[in-house]
């Protein structure tokens, strides 16, 4: 599974590396949610995929017994995707004010702020 | 239990909370602003004077035991980042009252600045890597806000810069905490600092060091990840950018000097030789990029990179001596920075612009505005006997004692350039006649002499500051020296959180 999750995390930050390059504010922000998921991914997959063992223990039984799921990355990516949708939410909401008031969909066009 | 490591991350929560509470009275919000962050003040000095007694003070969130709950450390070097984190909020705090508009106040300017202060008090005082990301995240966002506050065009444009880069350097942080926690299982810095002293091949480390390396980097504005300072920074309220100048790039450098020096000491001669080179640029391209502008804000916002570099160059020499001068050095900007961006607010209010060229005859007007302006000007530039003096000569006989001769040469050559711009901003503002047409051009609505007293009280007390920490360097010098001990000492960082180990 890991190598799988490799490739797609990799594909995942390059496409939003891509999108962000691109100069239309659209596609910034695109690649701005892209990019927030494949570090959610990451943390995810590096710190260890376990199948079928939720960090769960039965009632008197052994804390130390069998393998089970870190639920450490798990706290840290719902933690992470909360943090993504806020930030995200207000970085979508500043493209349309700005574009309603600079009228242009370029970041090449809005320089006037550059020296 | 201590209660005073919780207390600045706790008091401007509930200020801030307050003051959505309050959200239709502007003159409650003003007075929550002003106790708030007084309130601030008066915690994060109770927080140093008990980092002075113990060492490192330490509480555990939740009575959870150090590597498995989320500690708040304070060591010196936090404690003096939280004391001016309150010298710089009240002095901002007081110095809104007066310049902060209607519609301002009413977008929620000061629940903002609030918020902005808990996440910056925040950063400086948690010991766990992912907190220390929360509480990034935290101080954006209120800093995002705050940044776009008003709505104009230049702010859009800036915002989006400064938004894109920003979450970059997050998501860039994000990452490499994932890659360390699936290194070694921790998240606890004490822990992580103690794990990574224990693993054998260093390369992995190495990358996800330089992963921080960038993403604090682009928080601190280092060479080459600093365009969105000086496209951001002289838009929002002159209230709003001396806050910036004054904590938001010192956050980042607050991160770089507590990762490397407490978790990435493994091999200095890699990354803090990539640090060297680029404090040498940061301080160059930054100083030089002021000298080509005509505006206030602007050239202060180049000066901020360019002081930066300094910063960095204490952390990358890593010797003992050096590490007091970046220390200092941090000390004495974040004090100075924030005075000029407030001056440079008082002069925008007599006279209507920021331009250089159509600015003139301040001094002879209002010759103590002139006499403020020069105290943090000539301590910026590093004139004996003001605060930049000190640091400036700690650094650079540390530099010369690790044998490092171009970036002696640097340093001081970017020392005469600021003083160079520094100079500029006398001539052309304070000095030189008013340009004739000015009075039909620019029209000024016209200021309550007890409006322009509250605008000056806060600008007077920060160079009070600067005075007193150039007359008694020694003072300071001691403190200093004392944080930049315990950088060096890992191991007692170490202790101090996890408890003796065997």
């Amino acid at each position: 599974m890991e190598p799988i999750m490799a490739v797609v995390i990799g594909v995942i930050y390059a496409a939003a590396i891509y999108m962000m390059l691109r100069r239309s504010i659209v596609k910034l922000v695109i690649g701005l949610i892209l990019i927030s998921n494949a570090a959610n991914l990451l943390i995810f997959t590096v710190a260890g995929m376990t199948r079928d063992a939720p960090p769960l223990i039965p009632m008197n039984g052994d804390p130390l017994g069998d393998v089970i799921a870190d639920p450490l990355p798990q706290a840290l990516v719902l933690t992470a995707i909360v943090i993504a949708f806020g930030v995200l939410s207000f970085a979508v909401v500043l493209i349309r004010r700005a574009y309603q008031i600079v009228r242009v969909d370029d970041m090449d066009q809005m320089k006037d702020t550059d020296t | 239990m201590s209660p005073e490591v919780a207390l600045p991350i706790l008091i401007p929560l509930t200020a801030g909370a307050l003051s959505m509470a309050f959200w239709r009275s502007r003159m409650m919000q003003r007075l929550i602003g002003v106790a708030g962050t007084a309130a601030l003040l008066a915690v994060s000095i109770w927080l140093f004077a008990s980092v002075q007694d113990q060492g490192h003070v330490i509480m555990n969130a939740g009575g959870w035991a150090a590597p498995f709950g989320i500690t708040l450390v304070a060591d010196l070097l936090s404690a003096i980042m939280v004391v001016l984190t309150g010298i710089i909020g009240f002095a901002v705090a007081v110095y809104s009252l007066p310049t902060i508009g209607r519609g301002h106040e009413t977008f929620g300017y000061y629940p903002l600045l609030h918020l902005l202060l808990a996440g910056v008090a925040g950063a400086f005082l948690t010991g766990d890597i992912f907190n220390l990301y929360v509480w990034f995240e935290v101080m954006l966002l209120a800093s995002f806000a705050l940044l776009i506050l008003g709505g104009e065009r230049a702010q859009m444009e800036g915002a989006i810069k400064y938004v894109t880069l920003n979450l970059l350097s997050s998501v860039i942080f994000l990452s490499a905490i994932g890659l360390l926690y699936g290194m070694l299982g921790t998240l606890n810095m004490a822990d992580i600092a103690r794990r990574v002293a224990l693993v054998e091949d260093n390369t992995l480390i190495d990358i996800v060091a330089v992963m921080f390396m960038i993403s604090f980097g682009i928080k601190a504005a280092a060479f080459p990840l600093f365009f969105w300072l000086p496209a951001a920074y002289h838009t929002p309220p002159v209230a709003v950018s001396a806050l910036f100048a004054g904590l938001l790039t010192k956050v980042g450098v607050y991160a770089l000097f507590r990762v490397f020096t407490l978790i990435f000491n493994q091999s200095v001669d890699f990354t803090h030789e990539i640090l060297l080179w680029g404090a040498a640029l940061t301080m160059l391209t930054g100083v030089l990029g002021a000298a080509a502008q005509f505006e206030f804000r602007r050239i202060l916002s180049f000066h901020i990179v360019s002081q930066i570099g300094y910063m960095l160059m204490g952390l990358a020499l890593f010797t003992p001596l050096a590490l007091v001068g970046g220390v200092f050095y941090i000390l004495h900007h974040i004090i100075v920075k924030t005075n000029l961006f407030l001056i440079s607010g008082v002069v925008h209010r007599l006279k209507g612009t920021h331009d250089l060229k159509r600015l003139g005859g301040v001094y002879k007007a209002w010759p103590l505005l002139g006499v403020l302006f020069l105290i943090p000007a000539l301590s910026l530039a590093g004139v004996p006997p003001l605060s930049g003096f000190f640091a400036k000569f700690v650094l650079i006989r540390a530099s010369i004692e690790a044998g490092e001769i171009t970036i002696t040469v640097i340093a001081l050559l970017v020392g005469l350039l600021t003083l160079y711009s520094m100079t500029k901003i006398w001539a052309e503002v304070f000095w030189k006649k008013a340009p004739d047409d000015d009075g039909a051009a620019i029209k000024v609505s016209p200021l309550s002499q007890r409006h322009l007293w509250l605008m000056i009280a806060p600008i007077l007390g920060l160079a009070a500051c600067t005075v007193f920490i150039g007359l008694n360097g020694q003072l300071l010098y001691d403190v200093a020296e004392a944080a930049a001990a315990q950088l060096l000492d890992p191991q007692g960082y170490i202790d101090a959180v996890l408890g003796e180990q065997p």
